[in-house]
C-alpha cells in the first residue's frame, strides 16, 4: 500500500511533523530566552522558581505556561462568531507551519527545493494578516476589533516596502529559489548579500518587525490602550495558537534574513546547518533586545516611518540595483 | 528643509543605538534581585513599616512620648489611640481634649501646665488594619517619639494580631536588649 503514495508526498508529511516539532521546541526555547533577556535587561533574574530545585534557573517555566494553556477552558465570548472565532487561531498557525518546507536548514537540509521558494514565504505569511483580522472580528470585543483594523493597515503597509526589498536582492540573484539564494553567497561575510545591500537589509528588518507584530510595532495588541488587541478574548489554545505563530513567524522572518542577505548555511568551517541556527538566533536576540529596548510607537508614526521613508528607500534602493545590474 | 530633516532622521537614528546601548549594558551588569528565602537583604534601614515608639535617652523602658495626642488628631485613618495618666501630684486643671467620639480615648492634656504635671503615656494602640501608612505621625510628634519599625516580618491569621500595642512592645524589645 505504501507504494502507491508518491516518495515526494511521504516527504513533504514528515517534514511537516519535523517542521511543527522544530516549531514547537522554538516557542519552548523563545519563550524562556525572551523572559530570561527581558528580566537580565531590567536587571532582575526573569523566571527562576520553577519546580524542584533540581531544575536551575527556571528553566520548566516554559513547560509550566504549557500546561497551563492547554489546561485551560476553551470559551467563546456571547456574541462572538463561534465558527470564525475558533478557525482564526488555525489559520494563523498552519501557514507558519508551510513557510518552513521551503527554507533550506542546510546544504542538504531542505524539505521541498523548489524555484518559487521566496513567494511561496511571502504569500503564506501573508495570510496572517486574515487570521487577525477574523479573530479581531469574530470575538465580538471592540479591543479585538479595533486591534485588527490596527493590524490590517499596518500589514498591508508594511508589505510593501518588504516586497520592494525582496525584489532588488531577487534581481541580483535572479532567482526566487532559498537555496539558490543561499548558494549563491561566499562563506565569508564578506561575500554576503548585506555588504551589497546594506539599506534593504536594514529595511527588510524593520518591516520584519512590523509584520511579525513585534515591539516598537506591536500595535495590534498594544497592551497598554487594547488590553490584548485581537486575542484579548482567546483563552487556553486559541491563545497559544497565536502566541506559538508569533514565534513561528519571528523564526521564519529571521530565516529570510539569514538567507537573503547574511549567507544562509554559508559560513567556515562548522556545517552549514549550525550556521543557519546560529544567524537565525542572533537575528532572534535582536528582535528580543528591541523589544525591551523601545517604546512603542504611536499608529501615526507607525505609518509615516513606512510611507514617507521606508517606500521611497526601498524604492530607491531598487533603482540603484537596478542601474548597477544593467551597467 | 530636507537637509534638517534627513539631520533630524539621522540623529533619531542614532539615539536608536544609544537606547540599545543601554539595556546591553544593563544587560551585562550584575542583578539586584536577592533571592529572599536562600538569602537576605544585609540592611533593612530605611524600611517604612508600622510606627514604632523611640525609648527615652534615660530609660529605655519609657518612651519619649509625651501624650500630646498630635498623632491621634493627625492620623487621617484615626488608627492611634493613646491614654495617658496624670502623674501623682494633683494637677488643678483637668482639660479634656476634644474626643472624636470612636476609639480615640484620651485623658491626657494638650499641654502640661509646667514642671510637675508632666502626662505620663499608660498605653498605645495603632489599629495597623487602618493603617495608610501616610508617616503624618511620625513627622507631626514634637518629640520625635515616633519612627518606622523595621518589621518585615508582620503576618497574621487574624485583624486583632495587627492591632498593636506599642507601649508593650517597646517593653519587651528593651527587656530583650538587657537580656
Amino acid at each position: 500500500m505504501i507504494e502507491a503514495i508518491p516518495t515526494q508526498f511521504i516527504i513533504i508529511f514528515v517534514g511537516l511533523l519535523a517542521v511543527m516539532a522544530f516549531v514547537g521546541l522554538n516557542a519552548i526555547v523563545l519563550v524562556y530566552l525572551e523572559r530570561k533577556v527581558a528580566g537580565f535587561i531590567h536587571r532582575r533574574p526573569g523566571p527562576y522558581e520553577v519546580g524542584p530545585p533540581c531544575f536551575p534557573h527556571g528553566i520548566l517555566q516554559p513547560f509550566a505556561d504549557g500546561l497551563k494553556l492547554v489546561g485551560k477552558q476553551l470559551f467563546t465570548p456571547r456574541g462572538a462568531d463561534s465558527i470564525l472565532f475558533w478557525l482564526a487561531p488555525m489559520i494563523s498557525i498552519a501557514p507558519a507551519i508551510v513557510c518552513f518546507i521551503v527554507i533550506p536548514f542546510g546544504p542538504h537540509l531542505q524539505i521541498v527545493n523548489t524555484n518559487v521558494g521566496l513567494v511561496l514565504i511571502l504569500a503564506f505569511t501573508g495570510i496572517n494578516v486574515l487570521a487577525l483580522c477574523l479573530a479581531g472580528w469574530a470575538s465580538q470585543n471592540k479591543y479585538g476589533l479595533i486591534g485588527a483594523a490596527r493590524d490590517i493597515s499596518q500589514g498591508v503597509a508594511y508589505e510593501i516596502p518588504l516586497l520592494l526589498v525582496v525584489l532588488s536582492v531577487v534581481f541580483m540573484t535572479g532567482t526566487f529559489n532559498l537555496f539558490d539564494i543561499a548558494d549563491g553567497q561566499g562563506a565569508w561575510p564578506w561575500q554576503w548579500y548585506i555588504f551589497y545591500q546594506p539599506l534593504a537589509f536594514v529595511i527588510f528588518f524593520i518591516c520584519a518587525l512590523a509584520e511579525t507584530n513585534r515591539n516598537p510595532f506591536d500595535l495590534p495588541e498594544a497592551e497598554s490602550e487594547l488590553t490584548a488587541g485581537f486575542h484579548t478574548e482567546y483563552s487556553g489554545m486559541g491563545f497559544a495558537c497565536f502566541f506559538l505563530a508569533e514565534y513561528a513567524y519571528m523564526v521564519v522572518a529571521s530565516c529570510i534574513i539569514a538567507i537573503l542577505f547574511l549567507g544562509g548555511f554559508q559560513g567556515p568551517v562548522l556545517p552549514g546547518v549550525w550556521w543557519f541556527l546560529a544567524k537565525v538566533y542572533v537575528l532572534l536576540l535582536i528582535m528580543i533586545w528591541i523589544r525591551w529596548t523601545f517604546p512603542r510607537v504611536r499608529f501615526d508614526q507607525l505609518l509615516n516611518i513606512c510611507w514617507k521613508w521606508l517606500i521611497p528607500l526601498a524604492v530607491l534602493n531598487l533603482l540603484i540595483t537596478l542601474a548597477v545590474i544593467a551597467i | 528643509m530636507i537637509v534638517k530633516s534627513l539631520r533630524e532622521t539621522m540623529l533619531g537614528m542614532w539615539s536608536l543605538l544609544v537606547g540599545m546601548k543601554v539595556t546591553a549594558v544593563n544587560f551585562k551588569s550584575t542583578q539586584i534581585t536577592v533571592h529572599y528565602p536562600r538569602e537576605v537583604v544585609h540592611s533593612l534601614e530605611g524600611y517604612r513599616g508600622h510606627i514604632e515608639l523611640v525609648p527615652s535617652d534615660e530609660d529605655p523602658y519609657k518612651p519619649k512620648c509625651i501624650a500630646c495626642n498630635n498623632c491621634v488628631r493627625i492620623c487621617p485613618s484615626a488608627c492611634i489611640s493613646l491614654t495617658a495618666i496624670k502623674p501623682k501630684k494633683k494637677a488643678a486643671e483637668k482639660t479634656e481634649a476634644p474626643d472624636s467620639a470612636d476609639e480615640v480615648k484620651t485623658k491626657g492634656k494638650k499641654e502640661a501646665p509646667a514642671k510637675k504635671a508632666k502626662p505620663e503615656l499608660e498605653s498605645f494602640v495603632c489599629d495597623y488594619n487602618y493603617c495608610c501608612l501616610c508617616g503624618l505621625c511620625v513627622q507631626s510628634c514634637p518629640t520625635g517619639a515616633l519612627r518606622y519599625s523595621s518589621n518585615v516580618y508582620l503576618a497574621g491569621f487574624t485583624r486583632q494580631e495587627f492591632v498593636l500595642d506599642l507601649l508593650s512592645r517597646l517593653q519587651n524589645q528593651a527587656q530583650k536588649k538587657e537580656q
